[in-house]
């Protein structure tokens, strides 16, 4: 265990390190609002590509209906602290838990399917969400759900963002995150091991989900409004092309996917008409020639450019 | 493979890494001057992508026209006008991020767009905060203008258009005392605020004027095929159909109501001008249909004949109300920046509120305390696909 | 009573139509499906350059419908077969999620390098035949629902004549069955991969030019949600099975139908969706399909 907590140790001394140094320059306005606004966005996106990583890369079992879930943080943790006047921290909180009870319910028996089935039964589910959002007229029907205060700071979705990658981090190196892995290498197997496959998916898929749901609540609060346009079948590509850009199954592949992509969209905002051509070809070439993502399901480390000290085979498995 | 991995992730590790630093160099080089040069920059935050790109795009157009007509005669105050387009993707959220970016890293002096009203509000809040004028060719709804909570109007956000209650109230009342109708159905677009305001404000109208609503439908944006929805609507049996929604729709639901059976009148908002809406719904299919408008390309003002005369020589096809808002818009920038005599935002916003009497494509713009535009509404009718001019509303 | 009757066969007609349209694509998606096993999501776009192919024939060629429609079948079925070359061919044996990743990809790509190539604004079909209007009592038939219906009909036929009684279709099942078999009986498997995505593209081709002309509307974006409407029309039939795709599509027209005309069509997207999930859940084979156990 000692490597293990040695490694924790220092990573969050560096997190530490890497937030005073953004939000001094935050704070002393040498990065301006549009690239903290894309900050926030990278902390957004991480969250998101990291919980649907949990579901996509670790459990293997392929969802696409990310953005249903978000929506249904957004829209909860709004209703919170805009109608019924609470707090931002329990909206984030009740958000993350009620989307994580409709991943339960949803999971449930969905995952009964497999592959290509999931997928698109997946998909099916996240439009239905939506469908049923712009149908409420409490919330604001197709309006959106409008004035909601920004309450996310860089500071909170920073935080936020490093609790859910430690979380899933450690999840995924408890029993639970290896009955999980099982599951991605052969199912049929891992059911023969005496696993509990349906629990472990289920569960995997639930953690996911109220993930989606707390990136929701912090979307929803930066952007002043929740609209169900938002939250459509494109959201949920561009998380699974963050995640499959950077090696499904690879913690630190999903967060440089995501921060990738945020960083490219941003750039390309000048040639709009050119952004999803680029994004749809970078996909289809990435998976003919490197169907893995960036890293596979290899974790990035100080090893990896031979600066890291003897292995200890923790952080760099998978391989 | 291992070698390859490593080289890779070190290659990514280094792009990130500029990334970062450029990201920060855009940061630093914020202290830039607003709009050195011969140029003034204005943002274009419209619907490039996304399900509403059609609009965007027109909208682009008609601004690039409008400029460079301005450019042309010499520009404003001796300086040219840049247009610096950013995409919302047809989606609220990332119509903040443009307006943050426009702001922040292109800076520019005001920003035009976007049109869906969600987006306005959304990227509103930014430009309020920056004190950037922004004015929305499209955005219909009254809290585009207005903070709901306050009811205070806010400082720098201005549209082109009407807002949702006086075109519903005008449709409602040319149905009952013009066209003396008393049934009427209602057809929204359930995904789009436009619709769904138009429709409230007209049903209030209607019923007021002792009218009855015996039919309330909707649809999705893109959906294609309206015959269930309008079998039940003809079942109830109305005098008229509503159907505030946009052309591409539009169109379908008016073929398709001819192909069910229904013979009556149907009418419309703004959202229905398009040269596009007779091709699709047929000419004769488009006969009794009515709709309202803040402009008509078959206006017979000099300098709307000269803006379809441009249009259609650069991209071959009629303007559409999008293209026409839009180029109003940009002709009321340049105006506010020409009254202000500066390229200061906030010299420009307010430069922009006392506009009055300003002559644009879409007929005279005043702007009243909450930054709407006091015009008159006309009510166009089809007649054998034609658009022609049946009387004019004044507010 | 007697409106709710007319009423009820009304919109039992508007379905039949709605699903024939439906049909017209899950012929083709599922003939994929059942010869490759890849949900091929670019379908529905397929479909979308086929209805523009026939625009561009139409206006620009100027030629008549018939030689539109089949000039524009071949221009997608050749699309179809680059696409496949190109995108599919290299992952035969990846992963079933690398595949579909592909697919997904290569369906924005297509639906967004035609809104650069022929902008986002839809498009008007020219008159190619005017529609003839038949009234039965109360009830309204169109001759163009009834050549939608008829194409539908007979391209099911065609295909199951072709799958089940040629020398390609015996070569379609035979690597449907078991790929590597074929391969060592002697087929020639890229080529009889090329013939079913020709094939599947020449169908959506036409069902885009026919949907373009009854609708008289086409945008980059119209393949959307058919395509995966058709989908679930596939799924709903039995995926894979030909007949299957043509009676998922009615039922699953007849449903929307149904529910836009005596509930909300607000819902009638979200219905679709929950047949799909139900079907998948409880009858993943489909209605006509047989259940099959994986084996290890």
């Amino acid at each position: 265990m000692n490597p293990l907590r040695k490694f924790d140790f220092q990573a969050i001394v560096a997190c530490i390190i890497t937030f005073a140094v953004f939000q001094t320059l935050i704070a002393t306005e040498l990065i301006g609002p549009f690239w903290e606004l894309n900050m926030v966005l990278i902390c957004i996106n991480v969250i998101l590509s990291v919980s649907l990583n949990l579901i996509n890369g670790y459990t293997g079992q392929f969802s696409i209906g990310h953005a249903g879930f978000m929506a249904v943080g957004a829209y909860i943790s709004a209703i919170i602290t805009v109608k019924l006047g609470m707090s931002f921290p329990l909206g984030i909180l009740v958000a993350t838990v009620a989307a994580g009870i409709l991943g339960f319910l949803i999971g449930l028996p969905t995952l009964r399917l497999n592959g290509d089935y999931l997928a698109i039964a997946t998909l099916g589910l996240g439009e239905i969400i939506r469908i049923c959002i712009l149908n409420i007229d409490y919330v604001g029907g197709a309006s959106g759900l409008m004035g909601i205060p920004r309450l996310t700071t860089f500071a909170s979705a920073f935080w936020i963002m490093i609790f859910v990658i430690f979380f899933i981090k450690n999840f995924k190196n408890s029993a639970h995150g290896r009955c999980c892995l099982s599951i991605r290498e052969n199912e049929i197997a891992a059911d023969t091991m005496g696993i509990n496959t349906t629990k472990y998916k289920v569960m995997a898929f639930t953690l996911g989900a109220s993930f989606a749901g707390t990136a929701g609540a912090l979307f929803s609060h930066y952007f002043f409004l929740a609209h169900p346009a938002t939250f459509t079948f494109m959201r949920s590509f561009d998380i699974l092309t963050m995640v499959v850009l950077g090696g499904l199954g690879s913690m630190t592949g999903a967060i440089t996917g995501a921060v990738l992509l945020t960083f490219i969209s941003a750039w390309l905002s000048d040639y709009p008409e050119w952004r999803m051509i680029i994004y749809a070809a970078t996909l289809i070439v990435l998976m003919l020639h490197r169907p893995q993502g960036l890293f596979g399901s290899t974790e990035l480390s100080l090893k990896m450019f031979g600066l890291g000290g003897k292995d200890d085979g923790r952080i760099a498995e998978g391989r | 493979m291992k070698r390859m991995t490593k080289l890779l992730s070190v290659l990514t590790a280094g792009a990130l890494f500029a990334g970062v630093l450029s990201g920060c160099g855009g940061g630093s080089g914020e202290k830039k001057a607003a709009s050195g040069g011969d140029t003034i920059k204005i943002g274009g935050l419209l619907e490039m992508t996304g399900g509403s790109a059609s609009f965007g795009i027109s909208s682009k157009n008609g601004v690039d026209l409008a400029f460079k007509d301005i450019n042309a005669k010499g520009g404003v105050n001796g300086k040219k006008l840049e247009l610096v387009v950013a995409d919302d993707k047809s989606e609220a959220s990332e119509a903040a991020n443009g307006m943050q970016k426009l702001i922040s890293q292109d800076k520019v002096v005001a920003i035009i767009g976007p049109n869906q009203s969600s987006a306005v509000i959304a990227s509103g809040a930014i430009a309020n905060s920056a004190k950037i004028a922004q004015i929305t060719p499209m955005g219909t709804n009254p809290d585009v203008t207005v903070d709901p909570s306050t009811k205070k109007t806010k400082e720098y956000s201005f549209r082109a258009c009407f807002i949702d209650p006086f075109q519903g109230t005008v449709m409602a009342n040319f149905a009952a005392k013009d066209l003396k109708v008393t049934k009427a159905a209602i057809l929204i677009d359930n995904s789009s605020d436009y619709s769904k305001g138009l429709a409230a404000f007209f049903k209030e109208t209607f019923v007021k004027l002792n009218g009855s609503i015996v039919a309330e439908e909707a649809f999705l944006q893109k959906d294609t095929d309206f015959k269930s929805t309008l079998t039940k609507i003809k079942a109830a049996n109305p005098d008229i159909i509503y159907v505030p929604a946009y052309y591409q729709e539009v169109g379908l639901i008016v073929k398709q109501a001819r192909e069910i059976g229904y013979e009556g009148v149907m009418v419309g908002g703004d959202g229905w001008d398009s040269s596009k809406l007779p091709e699709i719904a047929g000419k004769e299919a488009l006969n009794k249909t009515y709709f309202s408008s803040p402009y008509s390309p078959d206006d017979i003002s000099d300098i709307n004949k000269a803006f379809v005369t441009a249009y259609e020589k650069d991209y071959k096809s009629k303007p559409d109300v999008f293209a026409a808002l839009a180029y109003d818009s940009a002709l009321l920038v340049a105006k506010a920046i020409e009254d202000a005599k500066s390229t200061e935002p906030a010299k420009i916003a307010a430069a922009m509120a006392k506009i009055s009497g300003f002559k644009g494509v879409s007929g005279d713009v005043t702007f009243n305390e909450q930054h709407n535009p006091i015009k008159s509404a006309v009510i166009i009718e089809h007649v054998n696909g034609a658009q022609i001019f049946k009387t004019k509303v004044n507010p | 009573m007697e409106s709710f009757l007319s009423q009820f066969f009304q919109q039992l007609i508007n379905g039949i139509s709605l699903g024939s349209i439906y049909a017209l694509i899950a012929l083709g998606y599922t003939m994929i499906y059942g010869i490759i096993k890849l949900i091929n999501f670019a379908h529905g776009d397929i479909y979308m350059l086929g209805a523009y192919f026939g625009f561009f024939t139409t206006t620009q060629l100027r030629l008549s419908f018939i030689p539109a429609i089949i000039l524009a079948m071949v221009c997608a079925a050749l699309t179809g077969i680059i696409i496949e070359r190109v995108a599919y061919k290299p992952m035969r044996n990846a992963p079933r999620i690398a595949i579909l990743i592909t697919a997904i990809g290569v369906s924005f790509f297509l639906e967004y390098t035609m809104i650069l190539l022929v902008s986002p604004q839809p498009r008007t079909f020219p008159a190619v035949f005017t529609p003839v209007v038949y009234k039965i009592g109360s009830l309204v038939v169109n001759s163009q629902q009834i050549v939608i219906l008829a194409s539908a009909v007979i391209l099911m036929a065609v295909l199951t004549f072709i799958v089940n009684k040629t020398k390609v279709g015996k070569a379609m099942r035979a690597v449907s069955f078991d790929t590597d078999a074929a391969r060592l009986m002697g087929i020639n498997i890229d080529r009889v991969i090329s013939t079913t995505f020709a094939l599947g593209s020449a169908l959506a081709a036409a069902g885009g030019v026919l949907v373009g002309v009854y609708y008289n509307s086409i945008d980059p974006l119209m393949g959307m949600m058919p395509g995966l409407k058709a989908f679930v029309a596939a799924v709903l039939g039995g995926i894979g099975i030909i007949p299957g795709a043509m009676m998922g599509g009615l039922i699953l027209g007849v449903v929307e139908a149904m529910i836009s005309g005596f509930i909300s069509s607000t819902l009638r997207d979200a219905a679709a969706f929950g047949i799909l999930i139900l079907i998948l859940l409880y009858k993943p084979s489909g209605l006509l399909g047989k259940n099959i156990r994986e084996k290890v």
